[in-house]
């Protein structure tokens, strides 16, 4: 294959890498945390990282003046401590899903709240003994009454129909750009909600579902409920899981495929990205962490109704990811958690929310039009002049 | 079809090699416009060939049908022996053509390094499950262990994820041709940082990165100052002689004189004359569309 000019190794006239530089990286501002975080080596990396995922555990049990203050359930009539902390994990799911289509493929999606509905739905159709589906799988077969699928296997079940429909709701309508693909998707999510309305015979209409399953407890009642603390501990640990494997993907072939598309997607096309296989990957990857955030919900609830999946929520989703930074994965969880968390702490405020939601919003969009967190990759690229810094010196 | 690339090779007197791409008649409407109108010419392997001709001529427009960003409204092109029109732009990168864009088309957001990156990953295979798994193993080479002795071991044992093998190559890849174009030493500042004469190289970079076999340059150098300019024309070279195929399309008539082997002329969307570039100079229809264009020393 010469004519694909393989060896390019010699050097030209270029001048070599620059080298490690701590401070001041070219002109601009001394790093962030992020990127100073990223400098770090491996053995200070992993205390910080486990401390953090340590006091992340602890948190519903966070008692210590003067921290204790970030408790919601100071005043009476305050939220659950330990419920706000799960909904907000279930959002960051929420927002790391829908950050990987619009932060990072640059797809407008604004009916992700059809995929945390699907999610939702598919665990208390097949996994609750009261859904009409089950009921009559049951009747069909000669079943034993009670008889659902186990919740072990709903998560595959909720993972492939949200795939499926992700791929379903993306292969006719990736073509389209920008403002239609907003309103297509819009459309999608109020389908989702239309259906669980109406379809009777599946969703149970506007009565919705009861006995969602629960995981499987290591003690009776661990997942009741109210055990919110429990409920916590398990969305955090899929949480971190999650964050792993959208990180993985950020940093690979397929993370790069998804920044080129959104900067330029026929110049990307014509670089040999195949802009519509990874768009439609993005939007399978986003509808299956949506999912899981959905199906996390409905189980603890133990309840399904067709109101909790309001179109506001998704432009809520939105919110989030666009006021943490869109494109940076920590931005949009920071994002989520402003979202979800201020509203509860501050409840005695409820009559001005919609009026500070707006005022934050106009702000945040004035003051910081990147979002609170911007992505900026620069972080990785400190280890990668590392590297090249090593391997230019091992070159000579 | 190989008979026909054959046969168009065959006749060429003196040529550096057979064609390598054959534009048959390609015409391109846009509504009332005939962007090209049954153009005809071939590029030969191993040549440098310059499409030139006054602004609106259709040479863009050219590169546009070549790569799949257009599709002719009759005619057709043939790479290597295979379709190349009606074909998708990956693919047809995948087949070997890369290009730069006349008004530069960066990804601003992401770094020199990364722009090359996304170049290189047109040559490898790894998709989503393969970086979220890593279950695809490679057995490791030597020098491709790592150092770590634990790490090394576990390699050893249970192989290299081809993520893991690809990441590395095409890191190493973009960083030298990075390097080959001269612009390592800002390799990671964001795209949009890049002073103009960088992003122009940047963009050479990111198409060498995808190894192609023909190389398609929209007016590499405008804008350049002559000693950028002649820089640029050397890389040029550089690149031929590592046996890549060039086609470039440039204005500065000296310029072109100098470095190509072979010109092909566009006016108003149709061939007006090819040959070698002394032969085309002296072409009173190439002197004709030229000093038509008053504007044309401008545009250097
Ligand atoms: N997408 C399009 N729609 C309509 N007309 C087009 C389109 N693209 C190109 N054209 C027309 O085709 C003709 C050729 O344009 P093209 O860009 O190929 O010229 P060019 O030779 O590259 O000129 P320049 O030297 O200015 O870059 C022009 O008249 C242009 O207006
Ligand atoms: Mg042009």
């Amino acid at each position: 294959m010469s004519d694909r000019g393989g060896d390019y190794s010699y050097t030209t006239e270029g001048p070599e890498v620059a080298g490690d530089r701590k401070s001041g990286f070219m002109g601009l501002p001394a790093l962030g945390i992020a990127d100073r975080f990223a400098a770090l080596p491996l053995w200070a990396k992993v205390p910080i990282v486990l401390a953090l995922v340590s006091f992340a555990f602890y948190l519903p049990f966070l008692t210590i003046l003067p921290f204790a203050y970030v408790r919601t359930d100071l005043s009476s009539g305050g939220s659950d401590w330990g419920g706000v902390l799960f909904v907000v994990v279930i959002y960051m799911i929420v927002a790391i899903g829908l950050n990987v289509v619009i932060g990072l493929a640059g797809l407008l999606d604004l009916g992700y709240i059809g995929f945390y509905a699907l999610g939702a739905y598919s665990v208390a159709i097949f996994g609750s003994p009261s859904s009409p589906v089950t009921k009559l799988i049951a009747e069909k077969f000669g079943l034993s009454e009670g008889w659902a699928v186990p919740f072990a296997l709903c998560i595959p079940i909720a993972l492939a129909i949200a795939l499926i429909s992700g791929v379903m709701l993306g292969a006719p309508t990736l073509r389209l750009r920008g403002d239609y693909l907003a309103i297509v998707t819009m459309g999608f999510g109020e389908i989702i909600r239309i259906l669980s309305r109406n379809v009777d015979a599946v969703t149970n209409g506007p009565a919705g579902i009861i006995g969602v399953p629960r995981p499987p407890e290591p003690s009776e009642n661990y997942f009741s409920s109210i055990e919110s603390a429990h409920w916590y501990w398990l969305a955090l640990a899929v949480l971190i899981l999650l964050m792993f494997m959208t990180r993985r993907l950020e940093d690979s072939r397929v993370g790069r495929g998804w920044l080129a598309i959104r900067e330029d997607e026929d110049a990307a096309a014509v670089m040999g990205v195949n802009a519509f296989k990874f768009k439609l990957w993005a939007f399978a990857i986003g509808a299956a962490l949506g999912a899981i955030a959905g199906l996390l919900f409905a189980s603890k609830q133990a309840y399904v109704e067709p109101t909790g999946f309001a179109l506001n929520l998704s432009f809520l989703f939105v919110a989030m990811v666009v006021i943490g930074g869109s494109g940076n994965m920590v931005g949009v969880m920071l994002g989520a958690f402003l979202i979800t968390y201020l509203p509860e702490r501050f409840r005695e405020f409820q009559d001005w929310r919609p009026f500070a939601f707006g005022v934050a919003m106009v702000l945040v969009m004035v003051l910081r039009p990147q979002g609170l967190v911007p992505s900026r990759r620069r972080a990785k690229e400190f280890e990668d002049r590392k590297h090249e810094a090593e391997e230019a010196a091992a070159d000579v | 079809m190989s008979e026909q690339t054959l046969e168009s090779g065959a006749h060429v007197a003196g040529s550096s090699g057979d064609a390598l791409l054959v534009v048959d008649d390609v015409t391109l409407r846009f509504g009332g416009v005939v962007a090209l109108n049954e153009v005809a010419f071939e590029i030969r392997r191993g040549e440098i060939l310059g499409l030139i001709g006054p602004n609106g001529a259709g040479k863009t427009t050219c590169f546009n049908v070549m790569t799949g960003v257009y599709t002719p409204t009759s005619g057709e092109i043939r790479f290597d022996g295979d379709r190349v029109s009606g074909v998708k732009p990956h693919r047809i990168n995948a087949m070997g053509i890369a290009r730069t864009f006349q008004n530069i088309r960066l990804f601003p957001e992401m770094t020199a390094m990364e722009n090359v990156m996304v170049g290189a990953d047109a040559r490898h295979k790894t998709s989503v499950m393969g970086t979220l798994f890593r279950l695809y193993r490679v057995k490791a080479k030597e020098h491709e262990l790592p150092d770590n002795p634990l790490k090394r071991s576990l390699a050893k044992v249970f192989g290299i994820s081809r993520h893991t093998l690809e990441e590395r190559a095409g890191r190493q890849k973009s960083m030298e041709m990075l390097r080959f174009v001269g612009i390592a030493d800002r390799a990671h500042e964001l795209a949009r940082n890049l002073p103009y004469g960088y992003q122009r190289r940047l963009e050479i970079a990111r198409a060498l990165a995808t190894e192609p076999k023909l190389l398609c340059l929209d007016e590499p150098a405008a804008g350049f100052n002559p000693a950028e300019k002649a820089d640029l024309m050397n890389l040029i070279r550089k690149i031929r002689d590592k046996g890549q195929t060039v086609l470039l399309i440039e204005h500065d008539m000296k310029l072109v004189m100098g470095v190509t082997d072979r010109l092909v002329v566009l006016e108003f969307g149709q061939k007006i004359a090819e040959g070698l570039p002394e032969e085309v100079a002296r072409n009173p229809k190439v002197i004709a569309a030229y000093l038509g264009e008053p504007d044309d020393a401008a545009q250097a």
